[in-house]
């Protein structure tokens, strides 16, 4: 049972710092050290969650003695306990190929550099179309014979997790795969096979003897996770969430969970897109008024711009090792960080058109299963797309709940590499992740007049900023049908 | 189609299905899938690249005789010899 403490014991009356405190780092006036917490608590409870609570402290005092009784009300709850190693569930690896990189590094470099990602492609009855392409090594991880047989997004979700078993230290070949599942986020899948087929048997008049018999196997829903198994002989369970372009979270939420539920010892979990080899999702898009275009391609992606006007589809994957930490620990592995709040939700309003109240729901779930506060988020990683009432609505939701919290900088990723669909949101994490180490937020680019309906405190316009520290990431990705979610990580200190 | 050309027609097309096989040194009696990477999604490949190219149309009982190379070499010698190349 978890020790329930008082007002008394987590705040330290003498403002004296006693060897051991923790402060919440961000308070204007010393006057609030006092608000520290005291050693008492600190053995009690999870030293790493004791910053975020102390701010959390501080905040409250500020805002008077309400806000202080409603947060020693939920300090004493169970929120604040410290999990068991094997409840808590890290990252250890990742892997990706995106249109600015296919490892973390370059990729970062380049975010931080400012460097769009965005080209222009011909695409199929359209001709040119702005567009994210990755450039990866096919071959690197696979034959050329199942690359034939395969699928683009399969080809994508191998070299993703090969790159991240190898990123994470784990030879496959000397671990129970029967024990690892493969989750995979997808927005959609089969329209690029169904699009070929067709354009080749247009070729034969239209006859469907000329059909590939490869056509099943390419378009089923679970064909990226199910060929990631079958390179790397994974026995463990595996399938796609058609989530879409929500899919990248809930791809690495749903491996959490089943790490959680004890359903696997290793998740790969995160997202792939191949939509670009697609005409019908750029064809749609213009007809909904919502394809991004601009005579440079490299600035047709401009999230909060007033000049906003659609979407950059692109390609990419990312892919994540995920373990329990009592795992990871036993292994001696390298921790990126830990996973400490998600939450998915449904708007179950409008098919395209995001919905801000239920946004802001999701990612107040998020925090409160994380037992943190909005102050408590350093970064959040907006998933604005570009369009022009999508970016508006997140706005509103961001502003509902971190407006007014000077520690909190918000950025979008999707203006350097436009939108990977199924990737998007685990790919947008990684781009963040970074942070954790090299304290900047990279910015938002392309934003030559910020559309005030798009206003947000701490958002970062065209250059990187640096900060004091970066220990927690919000991550959102929403997507059409009202579906979003919501990943929240965190620096990972034991 | 020269029976060279025809050789080679066929080989191109195993060179498509089997992108990771060296054919340089391929036993024309020996059965292909014994001798490379092959199963029978790869054996459909040659069936249909086989209409596709040449529109010739494989029954399905006549698919034993394309095992080896010299099998199709037999069997299809009489249905490219008229192609031109």
């Amino acid at each position: 049972m978890e020790p329930r403490i008082g007002l008394s014991q987590i705040i330290e009356p003498s403002g004296v710092l006693p060897d051991g405190d923790v402060g919440c780092g961000t308070c204007p006036s010393k006057s609030l050290r006092r608000f520290v917490l005291c050693t008492t608590f600190c053995k009690l409870h999870a030293l790493d969650r004791a910053r975020s609570v102390a701010r959390r402290l501080c905040q409250a005092v500020q805002s008077g003695a309400d806000g202080l009784e409603s947060t020693i009300t939920w300090m004493t709850g169970c929120s604040v306990a410290k999990r068991p190693d094997n409840e808590r569930i890290v990252i250890t690896g990742v892997g990706l190929t995106s249109p600015l990189g296919d490892t973390p590094s370059e990729f970062r470099r380049n975010l931080l550099n400012g460097t769009p990602g965005i080209t222009s492609i011909e695409t199929r009855f359209m001709g040119e179309v702005p567009a994210g392409v990755c450039r990866f090594d096919e071959r690197k991880h696979q034959s050329g014979k199942d690359r034939r047989r395969g699928t683009r997004a399969g080809s994508i979700a191998i070299f993703c997790a090969c790159e991240a078993f190898a990123d994470a230290g784990i030879n496959v070949e000397q671990v129970d795969r029967s024990r690892i599942g493969v989750y995979v986020g997808v927005t959609e899948h089969g329209t690029v096979e169904t699009e070929n087929e067709i354009a080749a048997i247009r070729e034969f008049d239209y006859d469907t003897k000329c059909w590939s018999h490869h056509h099943n196997p390419r378009t089923v829903a679970n064909n990226p996770a199910g060929e990631v198994t079958i390179n790397l002989g994974i026995t463990g369970p595996h399938y796609t969430l058609g989530a879409a372009c929500a899919a990248g979270n809930a791809g690495l939420i749903q491996a959490a969970q089943m790490l959680q539920l004890g359903e696997v010892d290793i998740a790969l979990g995160g997202g792939v897109s191949e939509s670009i080899h697609s005409f019908g999702i750029f064809a749609s898009f213009a007809s909904e008024n919502a394809l991004a275009h601009h005579e440079d391609p490299a600035k047709a992606s401009r999230p909060f711009d007033t000049g906003r006007c659609g979407i950059v589809v692109s390609e990419g994957g990312c892919l994540y090792v995920l373990e329990r930490l009592s795992d990871a620990r036993a292994r001696g592995a390298r921790i990126l960080c830990e996973v400490i709040g998600h939450a998915m939700n449904s708007d179950a309003a409008d098919p395209v058109v995001p919905l801000p109240e239920r946004l802001a729901q999701c990612m107040e779930l998020a925090l409160a299963r994380a037992s943190i506060g909005p102050g408590d988020v350093d970064i959040v990683n907006t998933h604005a797309t570009g369009t022009v009432l999508g970016d508006i609505q997140e706005a509103q939701a961001v502003r509902q709940l971190f407006s007014d919290q000077p520690g909190v900088w918000v950025n979008n990723t999707k203006s350097f590499i436009g939108h990977a669909m199924g990737a998007a949101g685990a790919l947008e994490l990684v781009g963040n992740l970074a942070a954790l180490e090299d304290g900047y937020v990279h910015a938002t680019i392309n934003v030559d007049e910020l559309d005030p309906r798009c206003a947000m405190d701490n958002l970062v316009l065209n250059e990187p900023r640096k900060v004091a520290r970066v220990d927690t990431i919000l991550n959102n990705s929403f997507g059409m049908l009202g579906i979003n979610s919501v990943l929240i990580v965190r620096r990972f200190t034991g | 189609m020269t029976k060279e050309n025809i050789r080679k027609a066929i080989l191109d097309i195993i060179a498509v299905v089997a992108p990771d096989e060296d054919l340089s040194n391929i036993d024309g009696g020996v059965r292909l899938r014994d001798q490379l990477d092959m199963d029978s999604m790869d054996f459909l490949d040659i069936v249909m690249e086989l209409r596709k190219r040449y529109k010739i149309e494989v029954p399905k009982e006549d698919y034993p005789l394309l095992a080896t190379l010299d099998g199709c070499l037999e069997y299809l010698t009489p249905k490219l010899v008229a192609v031109v190349v």
